[in-house]
Parts: structure tokens; sequence; C-alpha cells
């Protein structure tokens, strides 16, 4: 004892990080109000009333199933918001607010808090809510509207990818359209420039690791080079549209859905890249980044257990059983 | 059979603490795929029980004759006899039934439910307690698949007993008068959510309901249905083999030996 004062002697980690859950959510709300700010410009103050809608309704049902399940309640954390938030990027202005709102509570109470809430859920909840909604309600998550024509009428235009799939005659708009958003689309996913401003902004912050987004989005630009024939701006326009910049950094790095380990991150990313392309070059369905990101997220559990180191010094099971059969 | 049930209790037992489809999860097969609308789920579970009813009192009847090493086949054959009648009514009687169950209505022969009771109930008690715990057991299976239907129906599609006249078409083609089910008010501003109506939809009612029927169960003082160990197991007091000391994993072990 010196100077009087009782020695600490405290159980081991002794050194923490100020990262809290809360923090890491905070930034990702942080990354995503660029794209937002973007979205109103292009696509008018409706995407506020959206937002709005998915981020107080998946607030709300996450304090109501805490309650119900009689669980400490977990709203401080700005998960919930976060989900609100990419839900809301991930559905067509036009979107009945209704819908969003059943979106929104599908997300939080069942595919997070049925399985145990935060950190336990199996899929992510926007992406699965999103794909909900899309094979619910088909017509209301297909009709697009057309940038900047808020101010006017609304008019109804198709995604780039629609156009590339040959489903309508409409031209495709430029590449520097494209980079700006100013194009058809989810509400969140048009903008390049702005999700890529937030992207780097996570991996400055290293709130996500540089290996899902660059294993994802790599994949794709690799096989669309093959598939359009080493046509580059063919890869360009598979890069820019859909919602492949939104999934790589912000719905496939979430924690709870992607593996630990980093080479598992690569492996992770590459499936991503790859089912996203099957489905974009092959299926009937012009987009297929959620429906890839929803696979490889059940996949998960399998690739960290594929993917498991070696402890030092032992010996892998089949020899060891060689071994002793000698 | 070391203890004696009223039958009373054998009725009850299958409404909802046994119940075959939520408590025994048996049964998923027909379960999942025909309860798209109450209509269909009524006539899959009136079918069936009608099935487990006749196939629980014969097999209880020859319970002594069957040879205990061939029961498994004899069982299927006295089901299959009774499902081909069942299956050939309802194709006289009701062929817009039989066409929207198709596959499953002749699949009732290897339902789980059913060999399930004749294995584990029919086979080792009296005539009269075997076709009540059919009765029991099917009414629980009919509830069952309508609850679910019910979900499904009023969410996917947005209506309640859509073409319950197709179930009547025995009696006349306007036995209700030309009503057909009814198509909910708010269909008018509100889509209906297709998902209910598909795979996911139907997997996603039926975890919820068996999360509310294990809760009803629960409060009644009957213990969770959990899975793993014998003992979790819901046929545990019905088991022959835990009976004699061993579990299921232990007759696999035997059948490897011989």
């Amino acid at each position: 004892m010196v100077d009087g004062k009782k020695l600490v002697v405290s159980a081991s980690p002794h050194l923490r990080t100020k990262d809290t859950t809360s923090r890491i959510m905070l930034d990702v709300v942080i990354a995503l109000i660029p794209t937002l700010i973007a979205a109103v410009i292009l696509f008018g103050p409706r995407v506020l009333a959206v937002t709005a809608t998915t981020v107080i309704t998946a607030v709300l049902s996450e304090y109501a199933a805490r309650k119900v399940m009689k669980r400490h309640n977990t709203i401080q954390d700005f998960s919930a918001v976060v989900t609100g938030l990419i839900l809301a990027f991930n559905l067509p202005v036009s979107i009945p607010l209704w819908m969003a709102a059943i979106g929104s509570f599908f997300a939080i109470v069942v595919v997070k808090q049925f399985f145990g809430g935060i950190g336990q859920n199996f899929a992510n909840p926007a992406i699965a809510a999103r794909i909900i909604l899309l094979i619910s309600f088909g017509q209301a998550m297909g009709s697009w509207t057309a940038p900047l024509s808020w101010r006017t009428d609304a008019v109804s235009t198709a995604t780039p990818l629609a156009i590339i799939g040959g489903e309508t005659q409409e031209a495709l708009p430029s590449l520097l359209d494209m980079f700006l958003g100013i194009r058809g689309g989810c509400i969140g996913e048009t903008c390049s420039v702005t999700l890529i401003i937030g992207g780097i902004y996570l991996l400055a912050r290293r709130v996500i690791s540089y290996k899902i987004p660059v294993a994802f989005i790599g994949t794709v630009a690799v096989v669309m080079l093959i598939a359009g024939k080493g046509d580059l701006e063919f890869v360009a326009y598979h890069l820019m549209s859909g919602g492949l910049l939104l999934g790589a950094f912000f719905m496939a790095t979430d924690y709870s859905t992607s593996p630990i380990k980093s080479n598992a991150k690569i492996v992770f990313g590459v499936g991503c890249g790859l089912l996203t392309c099957v489905i974009r070059l092959f299926a009937s369905l012009p987009e297929g980044v959620s429906f890839a990101i929803l696979i490889m997220n059940l996949l998960v559990p399998h690739i960290e257990t594929i993917m498991a180191p070696k402890p030092f010094g032992t010996v892998k099971e089949k020899k060891a059983k060689e071994g002793e059969a000698k | 059979m070391a203890e004696k049930k009223s039958l009373g209790k054998e009725f009850t037992k299958g409404l909802i603490a046994e119940n075959p489809v939520f408590r025994l999860v048996l049964g998923t097969c027909p379960t999942l795929a025909t309860t798209t609308s109450v209509v269909n789920a009524l006539g899959m579970g009136i079918a069936a029980m009608i099935v487990l009813v006749c196939s629980n009192v014969v097999i209880s009847l020859l319970r002594k004759v069957i040879p205990s090493k061939v029961r498994i086949p004899a069982y299927i054959v006295v089901i299959a006899s009774f499902v081909t009648i069942v299956q050939m009514i309802v194709k006289a009687f009701v062929p817009a039934l039989d066409a929207a169950l198709g596959v499953f209505l002749p699949l009732i022969v290897v339902n789980c439910i059913i060999l399930g009771r004749a294995e584990a109930f029919a086979g080792k008690n009296s005539v009269i307690a075997s076709a009540v715990d059919g009765v029991g057991m099917g009414v629980g299976f009919t509830i069952a698949l309508c609850c679910m239907a019910a979900v499904r129906e009023v969410l996917g599609a947005g209506t309640f007993l859509a073409g319950a006249q197709n179930l009547l078409v025995l009696f006349g083609d306007n036995v209700l008068g030309g009503w057909n089910g009814f198509t909910l008010p708010w269909t008018e501003y509100l889509t209906p959510m297709t998902v209910f109506i598909l795979a996911p939809g139907g997997f996603l009612t039926f975890g919820v309901l068996m999360a509310c029927a294990n809760r009803l169960a629960e409060s009644k003082g009957k213990p969770r249905a959990e899975l793993g160990g014998c003992q979790a197991c819901p046929m545990a007091k019905n088991c022959a083999l835990l009976a004699e000391g061993k579990g299921c994993s232990e007759e696999k072990k035997e059948v490897e030996t011989v």
C-alpha cells in the first residue's frame, strides 16, 4: 500500500479500446448521411418520409420486442437506426409507407430479435427485409422514379441493369450520370460518389476491413470483364449499377453476418461477387446483390469452419490416423 | 402399458399438449405444403383424420397377430388401403380438393403422424383407446393446419375460407347461396403479402405458431419440447427401447453389428 491507496488487482483484459457498439453504429450512420443528402436532392423530400418511417419503426419494434421478451433494452446502441437507414436505402422512393414500415418491423422482430438480438442474427436484417418485400410486393418494389423529376411530375423509368438486360429500350445514362447517381434505382444505391466517400470514411475509421468490399467488387469487375469480352465500359456500368457499392461497403460488412477470420472474409467477398454476377448474367432477375449477400450470410458458419486455422504444432486428423495405422 | 389414462385424456392430449404438428413436429411436409388456404387445410386435416382413426382401429385389432419384426410393412399396408379408399372418395365427390392437394393426398400413406401413432399407440393399446387417440390426434392435426392456413391465407392472399363452395360441391352447386369465402375489407388499400403463401412464409408461420403452442403447453405445467437426448424426445414415454434402458442410438449400433 502506497500513500494509503489500495492496490487494484483485476482480471485481464487491462487495455480496452474506446470502441463501443454505439460508437461503431454512429460511424455507420455518419457514413450514410452523404448518400441520404444526395438521395433527397435526386429523388425529393419523399426520401425523408420513407427513411423516417423505416428508422422510427425499426427503433420502436426493437424497443417493443425487447420489452415483450423481457430482455434488457438495446435501442441505445443505434443498431436499429442503422438497420432502418440501410433498409430505406434499399427501397424505391415511390414505395407506400406502410410497406416500408412492415419491412422494418420484419427486419427487427423476425430476423434480429427472434434469433436473440444484436450479434445473434444469422442474416443481415435489412437485406432479409428487402427480399421479403421484393417477394411480397413485386410491383411496388419494382417501380422506379426518374431522378430529378420530383419537382414537376414524377416520371417512371427503368434501372440501368434492366436496360442492359434488354428489358426496355430506354437510353442508358452516361457514365458520369451513373457516378453522380442520376439514374433510376433504390433510394440509396444510385449515387456512387457518396457511397464511395462513405465507404472510405468507414475504412479510415477502421469500422470495416477492406477485405470484403475489395473481394466483392473485385470479383464482379473480373467476371464482368470476362463476360463483356474486355469491354471496360460494360464493367464500369456493372460496378456502378444496382446495389453493388451499397451492398459491398455497408451490408456485406455487417459484423454479425460476415466472417471474422481475414482469409474467410476474402472467401465471403468472392462468393458474394460470384453470386451477384451469376444472378445478373443468367437469372431472370436484373439485380442480385441482395440475394448474393443473403446466401453468403447463410454460408458464413461453414466458411469459418473450413477456414479454421490449424493450431501450431498439431497434426491434421487424417495424417494422425495414417500415423496410427503405420 | 404401464400407466392407464382415461379416454378423455387420450383425446385432449392431441389438441395442445401433444399436438402432432406443433409439439411432436410430425407431418411437417403436408403442413407446409397444404396450408396455403383454409379450405385446403381443412380438407387435408379431415382426410388424414379419417385414415388415422381407421388405421388405428385396424392396427389395434391386429396388434396380437402382426409379428413385431414385420410390423412396419404391415402397418403401411393397412394405412395404404385406407388412403386409397379416401383418395377415391375425394376424387369422386370433392374433385376440386383432389386437384388442390395433388400428390399430398396419396402421400398420407407415409405421413409420420399416422405411422407414428400406429407405432407408438395403436400397436400397444386397446381398440377403443386407439380410436380415441386417432380422433384426438386427427383433430389436433386439423386444428394446427387450420391455424397455419388462417394466418397464411389472411396475410398472403387477403381472403378467408376462399373456395369454400368447392368442399361442398357434393351437396349441390349453390349450397352456400353463392357465398364463397370472405375477401378481407382492407385488401382494397393494402396489398396482401404474397410471401406468406410461398414457402418462406410457411416456415415463418410454422415457427411462430410452434413457439405459441410451446408457451401454451408450458403454462399448463408441461415441460418445454426440447430437442436433444432421449428423455427430451416427445415419444420418450412410449418408446420401447427407452423402457429397456436403451436409446435409438443403441438400436443403430445393434443393426450395424448384425
